[in-house]
């Protein structure tokens, strides 16, 4: 019991931004219409992406004596981009049929 | 010198993780939906950047040597051009795959991260917690989601179910967390091989997790994996200290979860049922000598059809999957500018699940260039539907079925649907009597203001507008 609270105790303000970081997530998402539910997915997607820091760290800590290091850290980097740059560009050209265009239909 | 650029980067995060927020709520709206897709790219842009220039690590010093920033722009710039041309260049048709691809990526990238720090961190009980936890999610995100894409992607057409399908999964499902656990106690002890193991077992367990599940339940699938990336993401900001890994990650993952259960509402399937087992499967068999029970169908020929439409004044349209099957969504829009030529209203009525996924259609018709306002919602859709002349159904099924309204034993009963028996006259263009994807019977067909159109979606569609360009 003592090691739970005294766990909970030094890390208390993570805790806070983990707990509201997940209400947000759930009332970000509150009222989404049907049509946005596939987009949404992809544009959670790209902001997954910031596993791409991680990468960009594991690289920066490396030792650039060793090869297969870079190696390795060059595919993390890779992976990591490929899911920002692409989840980014995929949730854009969804969104981009939501543009009204102007028509001459009868009001 | 240090203290402020480590400030600096913390502020940098913090503006990041706020962009995340308010571009995920900015992206809940159709109107501003797209600038908050790119307020959440300028966020992670700035993140990016400043790690690139900023970071110092946890020692105060990083070094910076040469080799390893070409690596970094080089890996950057790979991706980049990879990803952007691969996204930009793919049909729209094609982009839930896509959305699973790059949700594996994410994975993967997770998954490596924590074996390449699984060696720094022995003997460091949280940390190697931590790194365990990217392995296995993300290896097990990674290998679903590979699965998902191949499945999308028509690659992989059925579902895979052996026999017992669900205890092995499960099983297996606790036996890798077991084999996390003891990775950990095993890292503690300055041994990396359990580490890799568990690896192995996630990817195992991330395709026996994903083929048993239908082709049209995966986007809830795919919504499942990419809040998991988005807890991986977390725990390696966790491991690193990272405020905007553990902020972007937790998000997705909370953001990501309630997503899930959302489409599966708007599906009337529980999320219990998609992963541990479809209903409907070999009801189709039961489907066709039913038929024959239920009385009599009218058929149409597509010029009667095609005078019916022409003296109309308004015709509602309902796509549903066999529209994409066919790839019919450009003759589609042909009839309806025809029609439109000829005086009469015509829209979209467009069910939340109609095709394979929420916004289906909607995909569609907008690379068939329909303009976005012909599209009605459901509600709204069914409200006209009393001052609709024809309804045209094509390659819809269970959204329009009245059994969900009517039948409680019905597997999709409470299911909201397009209520197009109101409509004067309902007119349903299919390849055969077959059912849909929930496997019943329609009794819509049987209806005396319905008559049936057979044949491909493309063909009768084509037929239909020679006619009517000769009324």
């Amino acid at each position: 019991m003592e090691h739970i609270i005294d766990f909970l105790g030094k890390n208390v303000l993570m805790i806070y931004i983990v707990v509201l970081s997940i209400i947000i997530g759930i009332e970000v998402i509150g009222k989404v219409p049907s049509i946005l539910h596939t987009p949404l997915m992809s544009g959670a997607n790209a902001i997954h992406g910031v596993v791409l820091i991680g990468a960009i760290i594991v690289v920066l800590g490396s030792d650039p004596g060793k090869i297969v290091e870079m190696c390795i850290g060059f595919i993390i980097v890779v992976l990591g981009t490929l899911n920002v740059v692409g989840g980014f560009v995929v949730t854009d050209r969804m969104l981009e049929m939501f543009k009204k265009k102007k028509t001459n239909t009868k009001t | 010198m240090t203290h402020i650029t480590d400030y600096l980067l913390e502020i940098l995060y913090l503006i990041a993780a706020v962009s995340f927020i308010v571009g995920l709520k900015l992206m809940s709206n159709p109107q501003t939906a797209r600038g908050g897709n790119l307020v959440s790219a300028g966020g992670m842009l700035v993140a990016i950047v400043g790690t690139f220039f900023l970071y110092t690590g946890h020692h105060g010093h990083v070094g910076r040597e040469a080799i390893k920033i070409e690596c970094i722009v080089a890996a950057i710039l790979c991706g980049g051009a990879i990803g952007w041309i691969t996204a930009k260049k793919v049909k729209m048709t094609a982009m839930p795959q896509l959305v699973s691809l790059f949700n594996g990526m994410g994975g993967a990238c997770a998954a490596l991260i924590g074996i390449r720090e699984m060696h720094h961190y022995f003997g460091n009980f949280a940390a190697e917690g931590t790194i365990m936890t990217s392995i296995i999610i993300g290896g097990v995100s990674f290998s679903g989601s590979m699965v998902a894409f191949l499945k999308l992607s028509g690659i992989l057409k059925k579902p895979i179910r052996l026999p017992h399908y669900n205890l092995i999964n499960n099983s297996w499902a606790l036996a890798m967390i077991a084999a996390g656990v003891l990775a950990v106690l095993s890292a503690v002890h300055g041994h990396g091989l359990l580490g890799n193991a568990a690896l192995l077992a996630a990817f195992a367990y991330g395709i026996l997790f994903s083929v048993p599940i239908g082709g049209a339940d995966m986007p809830v699938v795919i919504s499942l994996l990419n809040s998991c990336t988005g807890l991986a993401a977390a725990s390696g900001g966790f491991l690193f200290h990272n405020q905007v890994m553990i902020t972007g990650g937790i998000l997705v993952g909370s953001a990501g979860t309630l997503l899930t259960v959302v489409m599966c509402k708007a599906m009337n399937r529980s999320l219990t049922s998609v992963i541990f087992g479809a209903f409907g499967e070999g009801a189709s068999v039961h489907g066709a000598s039913e038929a024959r029970a239920k009385g009599p169908i009218t058929e149409m020929s597509v010029a009667d059809a095609a005078v019916l439409m022409n003296y109309s004044k308004k015709i509602s349209i309902v796509p549903g999957y066999g529209l994409a099957v066919a790839q019919a969504q450009h003759i589609i829009h042909e009839l309806e500018v025809l029609l439109t030529q000829k005086g009469v209203d015509v829209s979209y009525a467009i069910h939340p699940v109609a095709g394979r996924m929420p916004g289906h259609m909607n995909v569609l018709l907008a690379e068939a260039s329909v303009e976005y306002d012909k599209l009605v919602e459901m509600d709204d859709a069914n409200s006209g539907f009393n001052s609709t002349d024809v309804a045209l159904v094509v390659g819809a099924n269970d959204v329009v079925n009245p059994a969900a309204n009517n039948d409680p034993s019905s597997p999709i009963f409470g299911m909201p649907i397009l209520e197009v028996e109101k409509a004067a006259h309902t007119l349903i263009i299919k390849r055969s009597m077959n059912s849909g994807y929930a496997g019943i019977e329609n009794e819509l067909f049987y209806s005396p203001k319905t008559s049936m159109l057979f044949g491909d979606a493309k063909n009768v569609l084509t037929r239909l507008v020679e006619e009517l360009k000769n009324l």
